[in-house]
């Protein structure tokens, strides 16, 4: 599969927290294509169910991958024009002049203005704009925009996807849509080989709020391994040389306290025996991804996370490598075939009585 | 629709050249003689269908727009850059560029907020600390690319917004390409008066191609169309809107290049009141037009500056209604119709 045409759909369609609709459909069929079966369940996550090749009862693996993006909610309407707030989080200074998309009663393209120069004091042109004092401008007049816009209707950035050269690609949602077209490269090489667990892939909703989706899902799936699949900090410039990754030179599996260990250490020699680049990523505080979430599900759930590196994060022009997913989609395969009978026992903490 | 062709058209100060031969292709069957000049201007001419001598006139619109030149490229393959014209820093984080007439596609790279401390965020990210990403991965691989000195303007589509009400559209370099698209409907007429449309460069730079252009042609009056400051947004202060959208062409009494000929001026509400027209003044003392580079050219020239209201020139993104733009090529049709003889009754 070329993932390319795949990742533009997913970066181009609208799904805020909460919201995640246009998206999910897209996901369903994707997912679909090399699933047994696909379902939605009631928060709204998609649940794709691939059956591995072991006897009943089988064990299980679920794989999350959050598609919800950041976004902005209308707060109040002004002599034709919109106020908004933030839901999840943008840097302010990079919302001036942007483009937008607000969600009322139909598909309102919209700018969110910035003054010309021509009528600023020095001093004001050299600051940044608060979101609170920016506004969303659809071109329409007041009564107009009465009629088709209100209080609470979101807006998302509206940005086409790009391919840049050097096998990148730059867009808004990258974060996490990167992962869902990940999770279905997966599913795909999937089904040219064996593998003996049942895999469900798992597009979450409303992780940007605080992992909603993620927490309703693991619990009701209880797999009995659950893999995270989320995006890092790729080097750029401004950002420190410590947590951030190259672009392009694969992706990173977290270590720390929110993972565990031996489950960590089974993806880091999987990747060794494809020969493929990896970085373990330390997180020594309990982090913001599906991961955490899965971690302690019901009775806990032993939890990975890989992570995709991506520049720009949190802005329109999110840029990522296109390798680096694939190789994403490989590992996870690559993993998942080498389950069996034994992997379960083989997480068990070694309590060292062997011995006596 | 013309102008949606000439907001994407690729054309910053300098290297206008995609715009001019746009007009160029618009033009040739509508007009006489089609020229250019050292500097890069279009003079596109016109015959009166009076007697002579005609008065000849001299519209303008300019064909550039504020754009990007590439100016270093780093070892990591990024590329740094400086404006051309008017552009603020802090419009520039995070947005979609294309650099020169072949489009290669690059973003302007903005840290994650994550990795950001609070005191950062509350300070613009100055130019210099800012790059265009294009996905090169080396020094090298970016100099197969690009080059220093390239061109690179924002990567905006141009959309109509709605179909009625303001009929408002989006796009990029609306100044001053509705400016172009006022100047190029009037060739579809036919006039008494000798008619030189003249399609400047390099208006941003200081006015500099409709300075020479005035020179060749040496009109008797002269006519400049932008796409100029609309502030209509709604703010606390009291402070004029310069001009607002959707109220119909903005006349100019005085910016900061010129005061309009006050014959002019009367001329344009007389033509408007007597056709229903809308009409609006522009607040004076700001910004400038290439009517203060014709006004002065010679022995001097009698000028004035008609524009359609757009709002959020000089960024990514501009918006402007088309009732405007219709409203300003029906004034300056009427206007023009009614020389000769209205220009000597004053």
């Amino acid at each position: 599969m070329d993932i390319v045409p795949l990742l533009k759909r997913l970066s181009e369609a609208s799904g805020i927290s909460g919201y995640e609709r246009e998206v999910r459909d897209i996901v369903r069929e994707v997912f679909g294509r090399h699933a047994d079966e696909v379902r939605i369940d009631t928060l709204g996550n998609v649940v794709a169910l691939k059956r591995g090749a072991a006897s009943e009862p089988r064990p299980s693996l679920m794989i999350a991958t959050h598609m919800d993006e950041i976004g902005l909610i209308i707060s109040a309407l002004e002599d034709g024009f919109l106020h908004f707030q933030q839901v999840g989080g943008y840097d302010d200074r990079v919302l001036l002049g942007q483009e937008v998309v607000v969600h009322g009663r139909r598909k309102l393209p919209g700018i969110i203005g910035a003054r010309p120069p021509h009528v600023l004091a020095q001093a004001e042109r050299e600051k940044p704009i608060p979101s609170d004092k920016l506004l969303i401008d659809v071109g329409l007049t007041p009564d107009e925009l009465a009629r088709v816009v209100r209080v609470g209707d979101l807006v998302t950035m509206n940005r086409s996807f790009v391919e840049l050269k050097g096998g990148m690609a730059a867009g808004k949602a990258l974060d996490n849509r990167v992962s869902v077209a990940a999770a279905a490269l997966c599913l795909e090489e999937l089904s040219r080989t064996r593998h003996w667990w049942d895999v469900y892939a798992v597009a979450t909703v409303q992780e940007e709020v605080g992992l909603k989706g993620a927490v309703a899902s693991a619990y009701g799936l209880q797999p009995d391994v659950g893999i995270a699949v989320d995006v890092t900090f790729a080097k750029q410039p401004s950002t420190p040389d410590e947590h951030t990754y190259e672009l392009g030179k694969g992706p990173t599996i977290g270590c720390g306290p929110n993972f565990h260990p031996k489950l960590q250490q089974a993806l880091m020699d999987t990747a060794k025996s494809l020969e493929m680049s990896v970085h373990l990523e330390p997180a020594a505080r309990v982090g913001g991804t599906d991961a955490v979430a899965i971690q302690v599900s019901r009775e806990g759930i032993p939890a990975a996370l890989i992570s995709i590196p991506l520049r720009n994060m949190h802005t329109p022009v999110e840029t990522v490598s296109v390798k680096d997913i694939e190789r994403v989609g490989r590992l996870l395969a690559a993993f998942i075939s080498g389950l069996d009978d034994d992997f379960i026992a083989s997480l068990a903490w070694d309590l060292g009585l062997d011995k006596e | 629709m013309l102008l949606e062709d000439l907001s994407h058209a690729f054309g910053p100060s300098g290297c206008e050249d995609e715009v001019r031969r746009l007009l160029a292709r618009a033009l040739r069957d509508k007009v006489d003689d089609l020229q250019t000049d050292a500097l890069g201007n279009l003079i596109a001419f016109k015959q009166g269908t009076g007697t002579q001598p005609r008065l000849k006139v001299m519209v303008d619109a300019h064909m550039d727009e504020v754009g990007l030149m590439i100016t270093r490229i780093e070892k990591n393959g990024l590329l740094g850059f400086r404006v051309v014209g008017g552009i603020l820093d802090r419009l520039l984080p995070a947005k979609g560029v294309v650099i020169g007439q072949k489009r290669l596609p690059g973003v302007i790279a903005a840290p994650p907020v994550h990795l950001t401390k609070p005191e950062q965020r509350r300070q613009v990210l100055p130019i210099d600390q800012l790059a265009v990403d294009i996905g090169a991965n080396s020094e090298d691989e970016a100099r197969e690319l690009v080059k220093i000195g390239d061109y690179a303007v924002f990567d905006t589509r141009f959309q109509v917004l709605g179909e009625d009400g303001l009929h408002a559209v989006k796009g990029k370099a609306f100044d001053d390409r509705m400016g172009c698209a006022v100047a190029s409907a009037l060739a579809d007429g036919e006039y008494a008066v000798d008619l030189y449309l003249s399609f400047s460069t390099q208006e941003e730079m200081g006015l500099r191609g409709a300075m020479v252009a005035a020179y060749r042609i040496g009109p008797d009056l002269a006519f400049a169309f932008e796409g100029t400051v609309c502030d209509d947004i709604p703010k606390k202060e009291d402070v004029s809107p310069t001009t607002e959208m959707g109220k119909g062409p903005a006349i100019t009494v005085m910016d900061r290049s010129f005061v309009a000929d006050q014959r002019l001026i009367h001329l344009l509400i007389e033509v408007a009141e007597a056709n229903g027209i809308p009409y609006q003044f522009k607040q004076p003392g700001v910004g400038s037009t290439d009517a203060g580079a014709i006004h002065l050219s010679r022995a001097g020239v009698p000028a004035v500056t008609v524009s359609v209201p757009c709002r959020y020139i000089h960024t990514p993104v501009s918006m402007a209604s088309l009732n405007d733009l219709d409203h300003t090529v029906a004034l300056m049709r009427a206007t023009l119709a009614a020389l000769p003889e209205k220009w000597r009754a004053a």
